[in-house]
């Protein structure tokens, strides 16, 4: 491999000028670019903004259950802050966030490519993305919307006085762009991998995406479709799922759950898959049981098919139909297991540095088995037929989907912020902001598993003062939470300005990201790169503390 | 508040309740003993192996093990079965109630409980019941879906509009437990809440004497006079519709040949949908009560025709007294 010296500034000096923040820089250059890493920085602004909207929303409501009246806001506008949350955490951040930002940036650099397979279906699918988003937020600014993320029926095609249809149709165009994004994954997986590049050297994090691919593929179809159901039942009064109407109420929860529960694997396979890059690069050490990790990501993406009725224990499906949903729920488990052992059994005779990416990955694996426990308490039917729809459930796929997959993209970001930026950011800020997050993630959701399983049920603006207790513990760590996630807004900024150049590979990474200058060039490397080997050999690499 | 107010546990107040717990306990310890496992083995791993400043090169590569895969791979699996069959075990538990078991009607609405007892008490957002005895509660929605949890029991089950469901318990202690709706229903969600009395026998007793209206069965008796059931559902076996006396827990045959039981979800269906199922020798005549009987109307002809035996059905003669005045006349129409 051509392996650069990546600390000496004579090699900083021997980069190309151009790279692709360099090529131009006018807006329309931006706007029009076909360019993935262009649009990749282009999905990255919108992205993070989603986040701060989503996560200020339900600080308000956080802030309102600090004493059992619901001290700051009204019943409506507690429903509307959730229901915010949850439409643009789901929707506009979690699902889309990894592949459209590091996926879009990285699998065609992973995989030795110049482009995605259609750099303009890629654009499209920004714009798709911006539209759903500006549609979705015309519908908060419009009063709001107070439904959940879940749009059940007959509630929402029915009952609910605010803008569900306008909110719906956001969600649906966004969906859309996640679905070409996954399209134009797949196919450039499979057309443009580098001379070398066999699946089996293909880099975890690729392989994940690809996976993911295909959950977009075949699940969006069907959330599009139920909830264009939902607004022809709102609109013209067809009678799908209201009884009134003829309709049947639980089709709804069926279809919807037909997607949303695959969609919780697109919201976690990606950070599992940058997870296995960065365990290995901190490590030093090849991952363990490549194979078990590569397939287990598929495992995941076909089991997570047929589980969705788990969401359903207690709405009135047939008993048997429960067992069937429940014996599959537990062997979805069995390859994130198999993940986290083989994560873990890297670290065995390792050598180990904690650098920010390590720390967030190492957050990432405590939180998810810790969730991934969790879950199956929710998947054993007499103990989910207890805790269902409580604070239970909420801190378990909060442990999934903030302690896992937003550890996951802050351990990706910090991973390959560099490359992206060509700039370092400040090592021990991002170090303190690891374990702050860490430990205002813990404080704020643990007592959420007490107040779940003492009967606190979800959406409640108010609760009886028995619950006062660890609403008041759950408060206080998700301002330290909320602190954590500021920080890093600060010093990434910060170090466009003031950090200083990183060099093709800061952290002697193996991978073909990392043998291009940071900030790649428009065309990424130099000269086709050539592979000859399969990923994370890091016992064949240089050491960090050698020249 | 004191540190020992602060509850881990709620508390446990019927059969189903303790089952429930001991099942979790094995989870916790399950669970925790591989969580704590994980978590023993990340941190040591970071101390022991941690990259120490002189230390030169990365360590040799370690070859991945298929027998420690596998081994990884397939032991969850057993555990997981344990906990699938227990879990199973007491879900089945809790949602077939024993046949000694009594019903109460529970109808949930934007945003209240209403409580039908079949000795004719009815209520608001409060459940009485008496110590020791297995109440089922078979529940409707008049609106969206609703869900009744009575955390204390352990119990959890959603009401849907247009269908029943049906969830049973024991009380094993007397008391006050709340009740919660736990499906997000709207504005008022976090108000619709209640409280169950779990009484002594004989004080339940006494309380359902208190202000009842008449049993249900006799309410049902005049739901079925006010929408004039008795007009086509004679007791004349030659009538028009079939006689509903001795109906109630019997097997139906219908007219394409089959068979049905007569439970309260058949009884629903043939008053809101009477042309999904006809009886075997019947025409298709009868039209849909939908929008017109109320939810708890339905429930008290259940009632009422539970209450019926062969031969019971009421005499086709109008019970009610002919009005005492004579309407004015509207001349207009004239």
């Amino acid at each position: 491999m051509n392996e650069q010296t990546p600390a000496q500034p004579m090699a900083l000096l021997n980069e190309p000028a151009t790279n692709y923040l360099d090529a131009s820089y006018s807006v329309v250059s931006w706007l029009f670019t076909t360019d993935h890493k262009r649009i990749a920085i282009l999905y990255l602004i919108p992205v993070t903004l989603m986040f701060f909207i989503g996560g200020l929303a339900i600080s308000l409501d956080r802030l309102n259950l600090m004493t059992p009246d619901g001290m700051l806001v009204d019943a409506d506008t507690y429903n509307k802050l959730f229901t915010i949350h949850g439409v643009i955490m789901v929707f506009f951040f979690l699902v889309p966030v990894i592949p459209t930002v590091l996926g879009n940036f990285f699998l065609p650099l992973m995989i030795g490519a110049k482009d995605l397979a259609f750099p303009r279906i890629n654009l499209l699918s920004w714009y798709l993305y911006m539209i759903g988003a500006a549609w979705t937020s015309a519908a908060v600014l419009a009063g709001g919307v107070d439904t959940g993320w879940t749009f059940y029926t007959p509630y929402s095609s029915m009952s609910s006085h605010y803008n569900v249809v306008l909110t719906m149709m956001g969600v649906v165009i966004a969906g859309f762009s996640s679905l070409l994004t996954g399209l134009n994954f797949i196919v450039t997986v499979h057309w443009l991998r580098a001379p070398g590049m066999n699946w089996f050297r293909l880099p975890i994090f690729v392989w994940t995406m690809y996976a993911t691919s295909f959950i977009f593929l075949l699940a969006v179809p069907v959330l599009a479709m139920s909830l264009i159901l939902v607004i022809l039942e709102r609109i013209l009064q067809i009678g799908i799922f209201d009884p009134a109407l003829g309709g049947d109420p639980l089709l709804f929860q069926h279809l919807f759950w037909f997607y949303s529960h695959p969609a919780v694997y697109i919201m976690i396979l990606p950070g599992m898959g940058v997870v296995s890059e960065v365990i290995p690069c901190f490590a030093r050490k090849q991952l363990y049981g490549y194979k078990f990790v590569a397939f287990s990501s598929f495992g995941i993406a076909c089991l997570g098919f047929f589980v969705w009725a788990h969401h359903m224990f207690v709405a009135g499906i047939s008993l048997y139909a429960a067992l069937i949903f429940s014996s599959l729920s537990f062997m979805v488990a069995v390859p994130s297991a198999i993940k986290v052992f083989n994560w873990t059994a890297t670290l065995y005779k390792s050598s180990i540095t904690f650098e920010a990416p390590m720390l967030f990955a190492l957050g990432f694996v405590a939180l998810f088995t810790f969730g991934g426990m969790a879950g199956l308490f929710l998947a054993t039917l007499g103990v989910d037929m207890h805790v269902h729809d409580t604070y239970f459930v909420i801190a378990h796929f909060h442990f999934i989907m903030v302690g896992g997959m937003v550890l996951g993209y802050m351990a990706g970001l910090h991973y390959w912020w560099p490359k992206m930026t060509g700039r370092l950011y400040s090592d021990w800020w991002s170090r303190i902001t690891a374990m702050v997050i860490f430990i205002g993630f813990f404080l704020t959701f643990l007592p959420q598993f007490v107040l779940g399983y003492n009967g606190m049920p979800r959406r409640y603006h108010m609760y009886a003062p028995e619950f006062q207790v660890w609403n008041v513990m759950s408060t206080a760590g998700a301002s330290i939470l909320g602190v954590g996630y500021v920080l890093p807004l600060v010093y990434l900024l910060g170090s466009l300005r003031y950090g200083k150049p990183a060099g093709r590979n800061p952290w002697h990474a193996t991978g073909l990201e990392w043998q291009t200058p940071s900030p790649p060039p428009t065309e990424n490397f130099e000269e086709s790169p050539v592979v000859v080997r399969a990923p994370y050999q890091y016992h064949l690499e240089k050491a960090q503390n050698e020249p | 508040m004191t540190i020992a107010d602060i509850a881990l546990f709620p508390p446990r107040a019927s059969t189903t309740a303790s089952q429930v717990d001991m099942l979790f306990l094995f989870l916790l310890t399950v669970c925790g003993a591989v969580t704590l496992l994980v978590a023993v083995l990340l941190v040591y791993f970071a101390i022991r192996y941690r990259r120490r400043s002189g230390e030169v090169g990365n360590p040799p590569k370690t070859d991945a093990s298929d027998a420690l895969e596998w081994f990884w791979t397939l032991t969850p699996l057993l555990f997981f079965a344990g906990m699938f069959i227990w879990g199973a075990k007491v879900y089945f538990g809790a949602y077939r109630p024993p046949d000694d078991a009594a019903t109460i009607y529970v109808v949930g609405k934007q945003w209240m409980w209403k409580f039908q007892h079949p000795e004719g008490q009815r209520e608001i957002d409060s459940l009485h019941v008496p110590l020791g005895r297995p109440i089922r509660l078979l529940m409707t929605s008049e609106d969206v879906i609703h869900s009744l949890f009575i955390p204390d029991f352990r119990i959890h089950m959603d009401l849907l509009p247009g269908r029943y469901t049906s969830v049973w318990f024991k009380p094993t202690r007397v008391g006050m437990y709340r009740l919660f709706c736990s499906q997000y229903c709207g504005t008022n969600h976090a108000g619709m809440t209640g409280v169950v009395v779990v009484m002594e026998p004989a004080d339940y007793q006494k309380w359902l004497h208190e202000s009842a209206e008449g049993s249900m069965a006799l309410q049902g008796r005049k739901v079925f006079l006010k929408y004039r059931c008795i007009s086509c559902h004679s007791g004349d076996a030659g009538g028009r519709a079939p006689t509903l006396g001795g109906l109630f827990g019997n097997i139906v045959v219908l007219n394409d040949g089959r068979t049905v039981k007569a439970d309260e979800y058949y009884i629903r269906e043939s008053i809101v949908y009477p042309s999904a199922k006809i009886v075997a020798g019947y025409e298709n005549i009868m039209p849909t009560y939908q929008g017109q009987v109320s939810e708890e109307e339905i429930f008290q002809l259940i009632a009422y025709l539970q209450s019926l035996k062969p031969g019971e059905t009421p005499s086709r003669v109008e019970s009610f007294p002919p009005p005492t005045t004579t309407p004015p006349i509207n001349t207009k129409d004239r």
